[in-house]
């Protein structure tokens, strides 16, 4: 390659084939050495896996990880074993041992609010750094992105969105809804054939991840099996339990520069008792609601309620239990139950 | 007679490689990729049928790619070129266009002289496959597909012999 390097010297020429093994880019950018070494004498050293993996910094992703989710431990596990695979096959193709590219299609399953997409964003990001995928960016789309109106509109579309998330990560929310066997006419079945065919033409381009709820995915992938083969790994998200709804919720105040007084987040605690036996109740997202709703009725608590007119920042950053007994969710369940303390249904009347 | 207009007209036809390169290059720059191809080769010729409308919002030259194979499917047998637009400046403006697929067979040019007032000669360029009606020009080719259908077309191995990287030069 070397007795052409003058022809490469204009910007836009660069030597052909480093563009096409998403690897050379990803991990031989860290360690660039390496390239100008022949096969032969790499598959006789020794190489120190744990270094690889700080060079290639997904530990850096791990971490923000378990920083940033709280609960989640079989996706956790899940993810590693699957970044684990994508090092050592990665390593593979650095010694010229592997064959095809791996399959990295996924599909996300689990009730609302339980951290897919955050998950997703997390997983372009360590599919990046593996050098899986060329650029690591997230194309988050539902159905309407991607079935047209009318008869010949599905296709231009949905091949716009693929486009779009090539060289990244195509996260289809709620994929079910692509599929409607009621409805023979329906155009999801023409976006789906084209997504088939894509993902299996152009698997080092782009990775596909599907989400959705269990059981609507589960007769999704029944009734489209191109699809359940097309698919390596399914990873299923638990809901998440009332103490780790309880970090969460600490976790979005923090970041937003709040916090919960004692009182508060007792009465947190109960609000999550109560919520989660209400219908609609959407893991995180609902919990962010409520904070959001609290975060209203503090503001006004201080606006109005200050007899003495002076507040301190710790008046500011403070949510406090009336902020939260104030709910709806308490006034219903108050009526319908006595678990609630008394305390709690005191101050709701 | 091989035709060349835009960048690179000096290089031997670009592989699919090279033509990724500097798609990608165009796309990093924050320009939009576009197709467009045409069976009349008049370098007069500017205005292409367009394959597509131009890319805007892609981040990788897969896309590109996708479009190219499709396009070479579909208008195998005409000229293809790749051509990139700069909206910096508050408008679209051309930065570079170059020739991504030919036809088989380049008839060429006939030139002729017409001779007006005094000893004075004018001099025009008609394009041979211009004679036949659009659509008619170039006879349409047989295209290898490989299992997913792209088409397997390498140019240099029908016209210029090899690619850039064994410096064979013509």
């Amino acid at each position: 390659m070397t007795d052409t390097e003058g022809v490469y010297n204009h910007p836009g020429i660069t030597e052909p084939g480093v563009d096409k093994q998403p690897t050379v880019s990803g991990v031989f950018a860290v360690t660039p050495e390496v390239v100008n070494q022949p096969d032969v004498d790499l598959l006789g050293e020794q190489i120190d896996l744990a270094q690889e993996l700080a060079d290639a910094g997904i530990e850096d992703v791990f971490e923000l990880l378990d920083k940033e989710l709280i609960g989640l431990a079989p996706v956790k596990t899940r993810i590693r074993e699957i970044a684990a695979l994508l090092l050592v096959e990665a390593l593979r193709r650095k010694l010229g041992l592997s064959g095809d590219p791996p399959t990295l299609h996924m599909s996300f399953t689990g009730n609302p609010g339980t951290g897919k997409t955050t998950v997703a964003l997390r997983m372009a990001e360590i599919l990046h750094r593996l050098g899986f995928v060329r650029k690591g960016h997230l194309v988050s789309v539902t159905r309407d992105d991607l079935v047209g109106q009318y008869i010949g509109h599905t296709a231009p579309k949905t091949k716009e969105i693929v486009k779009k998330a090539m060289g990244g990560v195509l996260f289809i929310d709620e994929a079910y809804y692509l599929y409607r066997p009621e409805n023979e006419r329906d155009y999801g079945q023409e976006a789906i054939e084209i997504l088939l065919q894509v993902m299996e033409n152009h698997r080092e381009d782009l990775v596909v991840i599907l989400a959705g709820y269990v059981e609507r995915m589960d007769r999704f992938f029944a009734s489209n099996p191109g699809f359940r083969s097309r698919i390596a790994h399914h990873i299923d998200f638990p809901d998440y339990s009332n103490e780790e709804l309880l970090a969460i919720g600490e976790l979005i105040l923090a970041k937003q520069n709040y916090k919960f007084s004692p009182a508060g987040r007792e009465a947190m605690a109960n609000y999550i008792v109560a919520r989660k036996k209400q219908p609609h109740f959407a893991n995180a997202r609902s919990i962010r609601n409520a904070l959001d709703r609290a975060r209203l009725r503090q503001a006004n608590r201080l606006v109005r309620g200050g007899a003495t007119g002076r507040i301190t920042a710790n008046d500011l950053t403070t949510i406090d239990a009336p902020d939260l007994l104030a709910s709806r969710v308490f006034g219903q369940s108050a009526a319908t139950q006595t678990s609630l303390s008394e305390e709690t249904e005191s101050s709701f009347g | 007679m091989r035709i060349t207009q835009g960048c690179f007209s000096f290089l031997p036809d670009l592989t699919d490689d090279q033509i990724r390169a500097q798609v990608q290059y165009c796309i990093d720059k924050g320009w939009a990729v576009n197709i467009e191809f045409t069976d009349d080769p008049h370098p007069r010729n500017t205005y292409w049928d367009m394959w597509g409308l131009p890319m805007f919002d892609i981040k990788d030259a897969a896309a590109v790619m996708m479009e190219l194979a499709d396009c070479r499917k579909a208008y195998g047998n005409l000229y293809i070129r790749i051509s990139a637009i700069d909206s910096t400046a508050g408008w679209e403006s051309l930065r570079i266009s170059f020739i991504v697929n030919r036809p088989e067979e380049e008839p060429g040019f006939h030139l002729q002289r017409q001779e007006s007032n005094g000893r004075n000669i004018r001099y025009t360029t008609h394009p041979y496959a211009a004679d036949r009606p659009e659509g008619q020009r170039y006879a349409s080719r047989s295209i290898k597909t490989n299992k997913a259908g792209d088409p397997l077309v390498s140019l240099n191995k029908d016209s210029a012999g090899s690619g850039l990287g064994s410096g064979n030069s013509r």
